[in-house]
């Protein structure tokens, strides 16, 4: 069976004709003044999906969780949660929870307080407040700081403490604001599984706001990419990194290398390309694009392979020479100047120590690629 | 930056601690002079401290000014909180102008127009001078310095745990009680005794706007000072600048122990 | 009541709120405004309206201008005499600019006598900093009316000034300082010697030192490093505290009062003799007037500059 990127996925709901998204954003803008941070925004969010919102800062990313926390209304459109019109809801009433890219611990309460707050506030009986402290605090192993005040944790304690504060009400969705920004390189990786781990365990729907690709990429079900208060491309990881819908989806994660042209002619599910300057590329997809119709052709910098010898037969086959080139360790980056000017990147895992066919500056080199390696982009 | 001690530096800091605190400490060292010549040295006494405690005008004067003192600073603490928040929450709300304006203005306004304003308008609203109106003015000049300490605060306040406070379902009422409040409270602590200090320092406002039977420390003093300089006015001053040192020492001292306990225990906290 | 009018479109920031934390919003601004709009606006529009009337022999010593009904027959009978009488007698007049200039030098020698020190405090070792700034802030507590009355001991005649220098035969006869400008201008820098220090050092303690060192590395020698760099760096902090001293300075009363002697002319202390002393209500409510109108620039000043650091703490 094949599939995009190397993972089979069990949970996916949103392949089902009958699933119902369990958060409707329907059509909603939000505006600042003149500013419009979202702007006619529509997506669906599943029970138990980890979904993240990605995208760079000020692509409203930020102001659509908080609608959804509701610190903010939406100036035009609704928001539906499990079929409930959340519009005039406060955020003290709604059945979701918000974890801030601060923490917002609070300073003067110690962390069993804190978590103790939300529970406090809609009435528990106090035996079963202290029962469900105990567990959360069991569960993001902080059982022996109960009693210390925030400043007197290390950053992935605090984070912690707001994680279990987060979900200590047991909320239908859990928002997440940057929530390991603050953490250093290698606990950020520790904690992305944690997160996982925990969504999975408790069968909460995570909602994320991030900026970081690498992060969304490890830990989502599904990315949602926004640009301008728009969003670009709903879908999961591997399609997002290997079928990208927009040459904005497709540059914003990850490297690519852009082959713009036009369409020459129509060959089965594909198309030729004809390159400005001559080189014409074939694509397995792209079939449905009109003839004459300006694309890109868009492919991964893996997906290209280096020689110094022309490769024997096979299309795409492009001469060039090597413009620079930066070893990595475990993989080398060329870039490979064509006779066009196009400066071309193609990354070679290096699998063996000992190198068959070495390269330098200014070597002739062929780049090569397959037909169903890249994508075809109209937008 | 770090600093360091230069030959400038200490020179610089040494003349200019001289010249603040010598004038007190000769005050100080007087009141405990035997001869009533206040500049001529005669020995060690602590009889003026007993006067002092026999001077029956002297004493309810002390005790008006203590209580002027703790009802207005109680009440410009309140008034100056709320006029913070409406400051610093609320960016626009028709005069914001003119209210940001009254805040600042009462701080550098000649004590001698604030004084004669306030007592203008108590006689043109049928207001008798005395305890009352002394409070009053206290209250109005001493509520804006209130409002600028507390409001200093809340500029540095992170909203974002009242948002949390929310989120976790409480009331914009239980936030702010249960969250802004506790958060904000040292500030308010300081502004309070801030207030105190400045109504128990007054003198100008006060005798504009205070009557018979509602004669303050400062005005007392004021009117001994007039008829000659008296060990037993360096003593009363010996008193308040006692009260005010212990006080303002014991505060910082405090203050000092816990930054070092938090110190200790964010470097506890980065160990493990 | 008309007021509130004003406050009815302070909605806070969060969108939804209830009815009863829309009240209480409006309540956070209400009872400041209102309290302010009484004891501190208004009062001034009264010292306003009696500058402009008669002075009588009765309890309120002036006859009274207008209540709000009889407000336009009133005004044809206001009298502007009080403003007359300030223009006609050079008391005034010589109070006012003597109280400007005195302000004014003190201003500067305060300035001259705090930058040092604020210098030194900001460059000194940055643990010892804050207990530095709380020594500075320390008198600030304690009374006013107590550190001016110990400048008396210091300065009079047979005082410890003097006893000092005399032991010391640096002088054989007394000086005279007390009752002398001289007096004046030493009791005014040292009462606010706290309000330039603080400002000062806020700014320069936050100048960054390499810049002076950059400075240096490019050629430019420390002295004229200081005039070009680290002065014009503290400008700020500099005009924020004359501001602070200048404005009650002009119209300071105890300090003239204790220390300055009969001869001494200052605004505040003719104010305060005019009231007090010839119970002449509409002339001392000219006399504030003219101050204020007198101090409005500085005070602009000072509001623009706590405006703009307002503006950057956010």
């Amino acid at each position: 069976m094949k599939s995009l990127g190397s993972i089979r996925r069990e949970f996916s709901p949103w392949t089902d004709p009958d699933a119902k998204p369990y958060i409707v954003v329907d059509k909603v803008t939000k505006r600042f003044g003149d500013f419009t941070a979202v702007n006619n925004l529509s997506l669906g969010i599943y029970e138990r999906e980890f979904f993240a919102l990605l995208g760079a800062s000020g692509c409203g990313k930020s102001t659509l969780l908080r609608m959804l926390a509701g610190f903010d209304e939406p100036t035009s459109g609704r928001i539906l949660l499990d079929g409930q019109d959340l519009r005039g809801i406060p955020p003290y009433k709604r059945p979701v929870n918000m974890m801030f890219q601060s923490y917002a611990l609070f300073p003067h309460m110690t962390v069993e307080q804190n978590i103790a707050f939300g529970l406090k506030q809609e009435g528990m009986p106090k035996p079963e407040i202290e029962a469900r402290v105990a567990d959360m605090l069991k569960l993001v192993k902080l059982t022996q700081f109960a009693k210390r005040k925030p400043h007197q944790l290390s950053g992935g304690q605090r984070q912690r403490v707001a994680l279990a504060r987060s979900v200590a009400k047991r909320p239908k969705v859990l928002l997440l604001d940057e929530p390991l920004g603050a953490l250093d390189k290698k606990l950020r990786e520790e904690t992305q599984f944690e997160l996982m781990d925990l969504q999975q365990n408790l069968g909460l729907t995570f909602v994320i706001v991030t900026h970081d690709q690498e992060e969304a990429m490890t830990m989502a079900d599904r990315i949602a990419i926004l640009d301008k208060g728009e969003v670009m491309q709903v879908a999961t990881p591997p399609e997002i990194y290997e079928a990208p819908r927009s040459r904005y989806v497709a540059s914003f994660v990850g490297n690519i290398n852009m082959f713009e042209g036009k369409v020459g002619e129509k060959r089965g599910d594909g198309l030729a390309i004809a390159l400005p300057g001559g080189p014409t590329i074939l694509s397995e997809t792209g079939g449905e694009v009109p003839v004459g119709s300006d694309v890109a052709f868009a492919i991964r910098p893996e997906k290209i392979a280096v020689s110094s010898r022309q490769p024997a037969g096979g299309a795409n086959v492009l001469e060039g020479e090597v413009y620079d080139l930066a070893y990595l360790g475990d993989m080398t980056v060329y870039h490979v100047k064509l006779a066009g000017g196009q400066v071309v990147k193609a990354s070679a895992l290096n699998a063996s120590r000992i190198s068959e066919d070495p390269l330098s500056w200014n070597d002739k080199a062929w780049i090569s690629f397959r037909p169903d390696a890249g994508v075809v982009l109209t937008r | 930056m770090s600093g360091s001690w230069t030959r400038f530096n200490i020179t610089s800091i040494v003349l200019g601690f001289a010249f603040l605190y010598l004038p007190i400490v000769l005050l100080v060292v007087f009141s405990f002079n035997e001869s009533k010549l206040v500049t001529v040295w005669g020995g060690f006494s602590t009889k003026w401290y007993g006067s002092l405690f026999n001077n029956k005008g002297l004493m309810d004067a002390a005790w008006v000014t203590i209580r002027v003192g703790v009802i207005s600073a109680t009440f410009a603490t309140i008034l100056g909180t709320m006029g913070a928040l409406a400051l610093t929450r609320y960016t626009r709300f028709r005069g914001r102008v003119l209210f940001s304006g009254m805040v600042f203005a009462p701080l550098v306004m000649p004590e001698v127009i604030t004084g004669l304003s306030l007592l203008l308008l108590f006689v043109a609203v049928g207001l008798d001078r005395g305890f009352m109106t002394v409070t009053l003015a206290h209250i109005t000049f001493t509520m804006c310095f209130v409002a600028v300490v507390v409001q200093s605060r809340l500029m540095t306040f992170d909203r974002s745990i009242e948002e949390a406070a929310m989120d976790l379902g409480a009331t914009p009422v239980r936030t702010f009680f249960q969250v802004t409040l506790p958060v904000i409270a040292p500030a308010i602590v300081s502004g309070w005794m801030l207030a105190f200090t400045l109504s128990l320092d007054d003198l100008v406002i006060a005798s504009f706007t205070s009557g018979p039977g509602a004669t303050t420390l400062p005005m007392k003093i004021y009117s001994q000072v007039r008829l000659g300089v008296t060990p037993e006015i360096n003593a009363a001053c010996t008193l308040l600048i006692g009260i005010v040192a212990l006080g303002v020492i014991a505060a910082s001292l405090v203050n000092k122990r816990r930054e070092v306990q938090r110190v200790r225990d964010e470097q506890a906290a980065q160990r493990g | 009541m008309a007021d509130t009018s004003v406050l009815a479109d302070a909605a806070p920031r969060p969108a939804p709120t209830s009815l009863l934390t829309a009240v209480l919003n409006r309540v956070v601004i209400a009872v400041p405004y209102l309290w302010l709009l009484f004891f501190f606006l208004i009062p001034f529009i009264i010292v306003f309206k009696i500058s402009l009337s008669q002075t009588a022999i009765a309890m309120p010593p002036y006859t009274p201008v207008f209540g709000l009904d009889t407000l336009w027959e009133a005004l044809g009978e206001l009298s502007f005499d009080n403003y007359l009488w300030l223009t006609e007698d050079p008391l005034y007049f010589n109070a006012y600019i003597s109280s400007v200039v005195i302000a004014a030098i003190s201003t500067f020698l305060t300035l001259l006598v705090g930058f040092p020190i604020a210098y030194g405090m900001a460059r000194a070792p940055s643990a010892i900093r804050p207990t530095l700034l709380m020594l500075v802030i320390l008198p600030f507590w304690t009374s006013f009316l107590i550190r001016v009355y110990a400048w008396i001991g210091i300065l009079k005649p047979e005082g410890l000034l003097n006893q000092l220098l005399m032991t010391l035969h640096v002088i054989d006869e007394p000086l005279v300082i007390l009752n002398t400008h001289t007096a004046i201008f030493i009791g005014i820098v040292y009462s606010y010697l706290p309000f330039m220090i603080l400002p000062l050092y806020s700014s320069l303690e936050k100048m960054d030192y390499s810049l002076i060192e950059a400075a240096q590395d490019l050629g430019c020698p420390p002295i004229s490093a200081f005039w070009k760099i680290t002065f014009p760096l503290s400008l700020p902090g500099v005009v924020a505290g004359c501001m602070l001293v200048f404005i009650p300075a002009v119209g300071e009363f105890v300090i003239p009062d204790l220390l300055g002697g009969s001869q001494t002319l200052m605004i505040g202390r003719t104010l305060w003799n005019e009231f007090f002393n010839n119970r002449d209500w509409p002339v001392s409510s000219a006399v504030a007037v003219i101050l204020l109108l007198l101090l409005i620039v500085p005070i602009m000043i000072f509001q623009n500059a706590q405006a703009k650091a307002q503006e950057q703490g956010r």
